[in-house]
């Protein structure tokens, strides 16, 4: 159970709902850890500066998070959480382990724009 | 900026030490609020076990000690913002905490945001993490089930790591640049019977190897000048911490390191009304209880300010 500020992601069918319904979507994969953390913590901190993006965090240990643990472009990682960014449900970008806020946006301005 | 709030009492840190003053201060009715910071629950949340906090003869995990911490500190109202201090500026009696959100006004401040974890600082660290190079064991641990990982340091929490990456990988190293260990007996009497942990000392790493995740790593001998090829999948860096102290740096004096200074035998800082307890004041003991103790003397010694103030 993540206990975060943000909109979570339970089911398989979320998942697919929110990639369907949004051009611009970053969702992170983790638990309560201190590596999750700041990263959940960034997320809640970028949600009024990106309207344009949708934010979401995933439970790393329920079994819809496989679709986020089982993607190619997450098959080396192995540090918590696994971050996701889609455009138009393709991944884009993803990252492991923890990152700061600038990693965060550089990769939000990259893929989403400002 | 939009509405500012104001504040009785803010505390920075939500570790042993900000928690222990935010209990004492909502006990006291002064309605405190906790501003997190970027890791709720301070470095003890990365210890996989605590057997040596007073009150819990078995072992309890950081994490479910923390919660613990959290839970009773909720309990007398402490309010709580997921929130980093930035900058904190005295202007007349008032504290402006600014966070990256906004803008918090208090007439007190408890400084209490602990240390953060010391990085190997080569350029190779930062492309590997999340790709084998970790800050936290029981975190990514299980990613290296059946693999050889490289644990760096030579206190509590690399020889705690080093033991607890034994339950998944199949050999831990030990790399540690001095020839003797600040990790206290117990637990090396722990790391040293276990058969799957073996030990480099006195060698430092030099450089991590890999094409897209870690496959080893160069290591150098600190007295000879060798070096050697070292293979392993990860590697978990456990080489100390520094205070957390940046963002106060123009409000209260600290040492050369960094460390909040503080009056002998108080919490007071230099400027009257802010107070710091724990690690990001502490460059000797750096222990969960030592920081508690620490956070109940902030809150009584604020408590005492505040009662001074208004007598005045």
């Amino acid at each position: 159970m993540l206990n975060t500020n943000l909109k979570h992601i339970e089911t398989e069918q979320e998942v697919k709902e929110v990639l369907e319904s949004n051009e611009n979507v970053m969702i992170c994969c983790g638990r309560m850890g201190p590596m999750c953390i700041p990263v959940f913590s960034v997320m809640e901190d970028l949600e009024q500066i990106y309207p344009h993006v949708t934010f979401r965090d995933q439970d790393f240990d329920i079994p819809a998070a496989d679709i986020i643990r089982n993607l190619p472009e997450c098959a080396l990682f192995m540090g918590l959480p696994f971050t996701v960014y889609f455009k138009n449900a393709k991944v884009v970008a993803a990252t492991s382990s923890i990152q700061n806020k600038d990693q965060v946006m550089e990769i939000l301005d990259r893929e989403f724009g400002k | 900026m939009g509405n500012v709030d104001m504040e009785n009492v803010v505390i920075a840190g939500a570790g042993p030490a900000g928690l222990t003053a935010a209990i004492y201060t909502a006990r006291s009715g002064l309605n405190p609020l906790v501003l997190e910071g970027p890791v709720p629950g301070g470095q003890l949340i990365v210890s996989p076990e605590v057997e040596n906090y007073p009150g819990f003869p078995e072992p309890i995990s950081g994490m479910e000690l923390m919660d613990r911490f959290r839970k009773q500190t909720e309990q007398f109202g402490a309010r709580f913002k997921m929130e980093v201090i930035e900058k904190v500026k005295k202007v007349n009696d008032i504290f402006e905490v600014d966070t990256g959100t906004g803008r918090i006004e208090t007439g007190t401040l408890i400084i209490a945001t602990g240390a953060e974890a010391r990085r190997l600082d080569i350029p190779s660290e930062s492309k590997f993490y999340g790709k084998g190079v970790s800050g936290c064991a029981t975190c990514d641990g299980a990613f290296f089930r059946d693999k050889e990982v490289l644990v760096v340091g030579g206190g509590n929490t690399a020889i705690q790591d080093a033991v607890f990456l034994t339950r998944f990988a199949s050999k831990v190293t030990i790399v540690h640049r001095r020839d003797y260990f600040r990790a206290v007996p117990a637990e090396m009497e722990k790391a040293k019977s276990n058969p799957k942990i073996e030990w480099l000392i006195p060698w430092v790493v030099e450089e991590i190897i890999g094409a897209n995740t870690v496959t080893g790593a160069v290591l150098k001998n600190r007295e000879t000048g060798k070096t050697q090829q070292i293979a392993c999948s990860g590697i978990f860096v456990a080489i100390g911490h520094d205070p957390q102290s940046e963002a106060f740096k123009e409000l209260v004096e600290t040492d050369k390191n960094g460390f909040i200074l503080v009056e002998a035998g108080s919490t007071r800082t230099s400027t009257p009304g802010v107070f710091a307890c724990g690690d990001v004041c502490d460059p000797v003991y750096k222990q969960a209880v030592v920081a508690a103790g620490h956070g109940c003397m902030a809150a009584m010694d604020l408590e005492q300010y505040i009662y001074i103030q208004r007598r005045t």
